[in-house]
């Protein structure tokens, strides 16, 4: 998928996590900041990469404000904030498929 | 060198004596030999002790570079005069290599991690670190390695000399013109002061600061003027609002108060609970819940609590009241309802640290108590407990009494939610050990309780009473796959903390953190 506009999921409540997508011609850069970054920051990282590479996002700049939040949050948290970002509305969000 | 909780403790640590943790009561029937300070004679009558300000009083007495100047924390998150103090030693007196030896500090000393950056404060002995001091002395900026100990560890310690104290400051709500201190009459009132009874005695000088001077003599008196060399009159001793919150509110959480109730159930499945029996919680929600559902087996069984002590809060004033609790015995207050009903309500007595806590006197408060029920920021399969370091390795908390009456008591029972966020509670080894599993008994989380395998006397209890427990281990796994397994912390060389153990031997330390990377 295509990053078009920037486009935002989540809140900066504690479980949660906030992230932003912008277009970005680099391939991925992520910008992560945690609260609990020393013990799960790199099983934090490999979600947000496995979830973008899932959804086919090849280039995007992707801020990720995490407080906490589990997995599935996480994952729920980048699909939002990407299908925001096409501008898909629900009946374009490929239930089943890329998003399970 | 590996200690009794597994904790390898660096070989420069243990000189003079020094020993690693070795079990609970280890220092059993040893003897001590006290400390005693080397104070000044006032035999010419003295009208008054007043003086102009703390720099004053600091120049009088004979105030150098090295000196180890103690705080008490009555005042909690309130509290001016550490930052008042620190600042006329430094700022006015020019002052250097200063050591700061408190029963606590918290928050409202942000203003410390400057003097401990520019090097003017290189050591600190304290129960609580948190704040911007907590990070400056995790990134490795104190010069000598802070010392922390527990509420009971710091008044052993003051006694057998370990920490000289040059200076000791009472933050003191009133005061008499001659240093009779007491916690209650004036506008920023703290109830109890019985952090600082010892260092009063075992001080070379005493400076009493006060924001109300009460006419002569202010009595009953928490410090008396035979310990204090001068008073000093300040507009303010701290921020009354912060000092003692409004009544603590019993939690409506459902997960905190099923927590609770679950507490209540393992202390009344023992044998301790019974006509007389003593008690002491901590004020976090579910501990603190932990007195209502106690109160309604009270009542079934019409039996009722000889006596409560700590840190004390309105609940607990209210049973008192109720005559369902025989006598409240305080060391520190931590709301309005307790600050106002210490020597008022009869049957509410004040004590000091050392009564309260302290593993090398003839007999504390802590060996009689029956039941505590404490909070943990983490605890392991081994039932070792952390309350001082955050998941990210940084000094953020305070071991307060909770060594104390874990050690001392019959049970303790540690109640926590299995996870908070993303960090597992229960897990397989804690960041710093705290509380040494020897003194743990039960835990009680939101998903189940688990009883510590040297206590297979309570584990009867437990299954007489049908009180579903499973292992520690089970729980650990339970909340690993709830928030997936965390990456171990990564630490450099340095070592920036010291875990006293109550008894003085070395019970962990705390390192530099390693910068973390994504790679």
């Amino acid at each position: 998928m295509e990053i078009v506009k920037p486009a935002m999921a989540g809140t900066l409540e504690s479980s949660d996590a906030q992230i932003m997508v912008e277009p970005g011609e680099n391939g991925i850069e992520l910008f992560l900041k945690s609260s609990v970054m020393n013990q799960y920051g790199r099983q934090i990282k490999a979600t947000v990469l496995e979830t973008l590479e899932r959804l086919g996002v090849k280039n995007a700049r992707v801020t990720v404000v995490d407080k906490g939040a589990l997995d599935c949050t996480l994952k729920a948290r980048v699909e939002c904030a990407v299908f925001r970002s096409a501008d898909a509305s629900e009946k374009d969000i490929p239930w089943g498929g890329a998003v399970r | 060198m590996k200690n009794a909780v597994g904790r390898d403790i660096p070989d420069f640590l243990l000189q003079n004596g020094r020993e690693v943790y070795q079990g609970k009561n280890y220092m059993d029937g040893k003897y001590l030999q006290k400390a005693s300070p080397r104070t000044r004679r006032y035999e010419k009558p003295q009208e008054s002790k007043l003086v102009d300000s703390i720099a004053d009083a600091l120049r009088q007495l004979g105030a150098k570079s090295g000196m180890t100047f103690s705080f008490h924390h009555h005042l909690r998150d309130g509290d001016y005069v550490v930052n008042m103090v620190m600042k006329a030693a430094i700022e006015e007196l020019g002052l250097e290599d200063l050591t700061i030896a408190a029963s606590s500090l918290g928050a409202a000393h942000d203003p410390i991690a400057d003097y401990i950056e520019q090097g003017k404060v290189v050591g600190i002995q304290t129960s609580g670190i948190r704040g911007r001091m907590g990070e400056v002395v995790s990134a490795g900026k104190l010069k000598t390695p802070a010392i922390i100990r527990s509420h009971g560890g710091r008044p052993r310690a003051i006694e057998a000399g370990e920490v000289h104290i040059d200076f000791a400051f009472v933050a003191a709500p009133t005061s008499d013109c001659v240093g009779n201190c007491r916690g209650i009459g004036g506008k920023s009132n703290c109830g109890s002061m019985g952090y600082a009874m010892t260092d009063a005695k075992y001080a070379d000088h005493v400076v009493v600061v006060t924001d109300c001077l009460v006419d002569f003599p202010n009595m009953p008196a928490s410090v008396e003027a035979i310990d204090v060399d001068a008073v000093v009159v300040v507009d303010s001793i701290g921020n009354p609002k912060k000092i003692a919150s409004a009544a603590a509110r019993i939690s409506q959480n459902p997960r905190d108060l099923m927590m609770a109730e679950n507490v209540a159930k393992v202390i009344a499945s023992t044998p301790y609970f019974k006509e007389g029996f003593s008690f002491q919680t901590g004020v976090g929600g579910p501990s603190l819940a932990a007195n209502l559902f106690l109160e309604k087996f009270m009542d079934e069984r019409n039996i009722k609590m000889g006596w409560a002590i700590g840190g004390i809060c309105g609940p607990m004033v209210e049973m008192l009241k109720k005559g369902k609790v025989g006598k409240v015995i305080d060391v520190q207050d931590f709301d309005l309802d307790a600050v106002n009903s210490i020597n008022q309500t009869p049957n509410h007595f004040e004590m000091s640290a050392s009564q309260y806590a302290n593993p090398a006197n003839k007999g504390a408060f802590v060996n009689k108590l029956d039941f505590v029920v404490l909070a943990a920021l983490e605890i392991d399969t081994g039932f070792n407990v952390n309350v001082l370091t955050g998941s990210d390795g940084v000094l953020r908390g305070a071991p307060g009494g909770h060594p104390d009456t874990a050690a001392g008591s019959k049970v303790c029972i540690i109640v926590t939610p299995l996870t908070r966020g993303r960090m597992a509670t229960v897990c397989e080894h804690v960041v710093t050990v705290t509380t040494p599993g020897d003194c743990v008994d039960v835990l009680v989380t939101d998903y189940g309780i688990a009883v510590n395998p040297l206590r297979p006397d309570l584990i009867e209890c437990l299954d007489k009473s049908g009180i579903p427990h499973v292992s520690i281990e089970s729980l650990k796994e339970k909340a690993y796959s709830l928030v997936g397994r965390p990456d171990d912390l990564e630490w450099e060389d340095k070592v920036v903390a010291v875990l006293e153990a109550r008894d003085g031997t070395i019970l962990d330390v705390v390192r530099k953190i390693k910068p973390y990377t994504l790679n």
